[in-house]
């Protein structure tokens, strides 16, 4: 009877639960988890004389990360990311807010044309920006061709041009979750707000920002912890003059082939992105709202 | 009166700040549709020499830059497919039944949406040489599935949160077992979710530069083949490829878009 009952139970539930969740599961644990932990591992492995890894543990990778040339680029890829952050919120909230209060059959016009630039590869469109402010740029051909300057400006390779490339990537991951919170905001909140007195101003800070927070909270972890890792963008239009993390471990992993050093700079940037996580979370964010 | 005229200048700060972000957005692909009838011949192409549409043409001479194009394509819709039929089955599995370890592999679902890329990259890059996977095309499929299956599985899961499970038991009351229950009735519902989690996995695929960066071995994609250029100046010819893309991809939008109105409208 018993035997009977566990083999209904298993064609109930354990097969088709089996069937369903198998793969996903087997993807998630062979090529998410076990290659996380074997990054954790190989932090503290070494290298030896002809730069092979070996498995002899060792803290020297991390005692290397404290390295005063490279907490300067950590200090310099948070204050890029944080810029990034702000300046995308600045520009994205009023920028959603419009758009999401159109009322007219435009809106959905004006939402894709928010998305359409980015099928176009990101890659393409940075070097976009590159021939747009070159030397031989677009910019210095209009300044040249008006006598304003007689030698062409350089504006490439400059902290402020990778933080126009990384709010270019990144703004979308702002103005989605913002148009969303905006979208659903009850417009006769607004209306009590004024008919009861408030000035706009205070209907903004004290109705409508706390009611949007939640946009504005999930954008900037899309924008912030990306940042930390986006080596194309200061490759491209940095040049050298503005790395992130990402550049320094992208070094090692290809021109410099110290693959633990790679890993150990790697932890920390997955440290730092459960350190924000968490704080969204206590924010009262939902994670699932990230990734749609 | 004075209310009026403040409520216009409000209106028209708006729709000034909104051109101004879309003229932001616009402006490197402006550059590269223009570039791409540029006539220049000297690297780094970017000053301009006349217009000319040889790039057009010389772009179905650059085989391996079509070759790295017909990678991408590959690449993308085999990870698409295995994506949405893995992540499909995942969130309706995840959503039915109950089984240990439910909570772990959720978390692990949201690591790729939040963590950088590059460490994902990296990981794989490791665990491929780890266990000799040699890289190139398997490889990128990999990762490519991978990274995708949780915006798909988040997709469907926001279209399951509404689904009414009672009329799959319906069906089977009716006499309908359970496949015949899966496919008439709930990959229907589903569809608009599914759909969309397979459209949002095509984007990320063909955009990705970062992971498959570390990846790829000697099966360049289109993303690989600009970023290897960059360095020297990205010939006219890839804006040319670039311009047919997005002029494919506008009609396709166009076509969908207009498809989904009148559909509705019949309704």
């Amino acid at each position: 009877m018993s035997r009977k009952k566990s083999k209904h139970e298993f064609r109930a539930n354990t097969l088709p639960a089996m069937l369903t969740v198998g793969p996903v599961t087997l993807i998630m644990i062979l090529l998410i988890a076990v290659p996380l932990l074997y990054v954790a591992v190989m932090s503290v492995c070494s290298l030896d004389e002809y730069y092979n890894v070996t498995f002899k543990f060792t803290l020297s990778n991390y005692t290397r990360l404290l390295n005063a040339d490279y907490i300067k680029i950590y200090i310099q890829s948070i204050v890029i990311a944080l810029v990034t952050t702000v300046l995308c919120i600045l520009i994205g909230y009023p920028f959603a807010y419009f758009i999401a209060r159109t009322k007219s059959k435009k809106k959905k016009i004006l939402y894709m044309l928010v998305i359409i630039p980015f099928w176009t590869n990101s890659l393409i469109r940075i070097y976009g920006w590159r021939s747009f402010l070159g030397t031989s740029g677009w910019i210095n051909s209009i300044l040249q061709g008006l006598h304003i300057v007689n030698e062409p400006v350089d504006l490439l390779y400059k902290q402020g041009t990778t933080i126009l490339g990384m709010v270019y990537c990144l703004i979308p991951f702002m103005i989605l979750p913002l148009y969303t919170a905006i979208e659903k905001l009850d417009t006769s909140l607004l209306e009590a707000s004024s008919d009861l007195g408030a000035r706009p101003s205070s209907t903004f800070f004290e109705v409508i920002l706390p009611l949007t927070s939640s946009g504005i909270f999930s954008g900037s972890l899309m924008v912030f912890i990306p940042c930390l890792g986006y080596f194309f963008v200061s490759d491209i239009l940095g040049g050298g003059n503005s790395d992130v993390i990402g550049n320094l471990i992208e070094r090692q992993f290809q021109s410099g082939n110290n693959w633990p050093l790679g890993a150990a700079l790697s932890i920390i940037l997955i440290i730092v992105t459960l350190i924000l996580v968490k704080i969204y979370q206590k924010l009262g964010g939902d994670m699932d709202s990230l990734g749609v | 009166m004075k209310r009026q005229s403040r409520i216009k200048a409000k209106k028209g700060f708006s729709i000034g700040f909104c051109a101004l972000v879309y003229t932001f957005l616009f402006m490197p692909i402006l550059v590269i549709v223009v570039n791409s009838f540029n006539a220049t011949t000297t690297k780094p192409y970017m000053s301009w020499k006349g217009f000319t549409f040889d790039w057009y043409q010389k772009l179905w001479e650059n085989t391996s830059l079509l070759g790295a194009f017909g990678n991408t394509m590959i690449i993308a819709i085999i990870s698409t497919i295995l994506a949405t039929i893995i992540g499909t089955l995942g969130a309706i599995g995840m959503y039915k039944y109950k089984f240990k370890g439910k909570k772990v592999i959720d978390a692990l679902l949201y690591i790729p949406v939040v963590i950088p890329e590059i460490v994902l990259g990296i990981a794989l890059l490791t665990i491929f040489a780890k266990v000799n996977i040699p890289r190139g095309m398997i490889t990128l499929i990999l990762a490519h599935v991978t990274f995708c299956i949780p915006f798909v599985i988040f997709n469907v899961r926001a279209r399951l949160s509404g689904y009414d499970g009672s009329i799959e038991e319906a069906s089977m009351d009716l006499g309908a077992n359970r496949l015949v229950t899966f496919f008439e009735i709930t990959l229907p519902v589903l569809a608009p979710g599914i759909l969309g989690g397979a459209l949002l996995a095509f984007t990320l695929s063909i955009d990705d530069v970062i992971i498959s960066y570390f990846v790829y071995g000697q099966t360049k994609t289109y993303p690989l083949k600009v970023m290897e250029s960059v360095k020297s100046g990205v010939s006219p010819d890839v804006n040319a490829l670039s311009t047919l893309i997005l002029i494919g991809t506008i009609i396709f939008v166009v076509i969908t878009q207009c498809d989904w109105s009148s559909k509705k409208k019949a309704k």
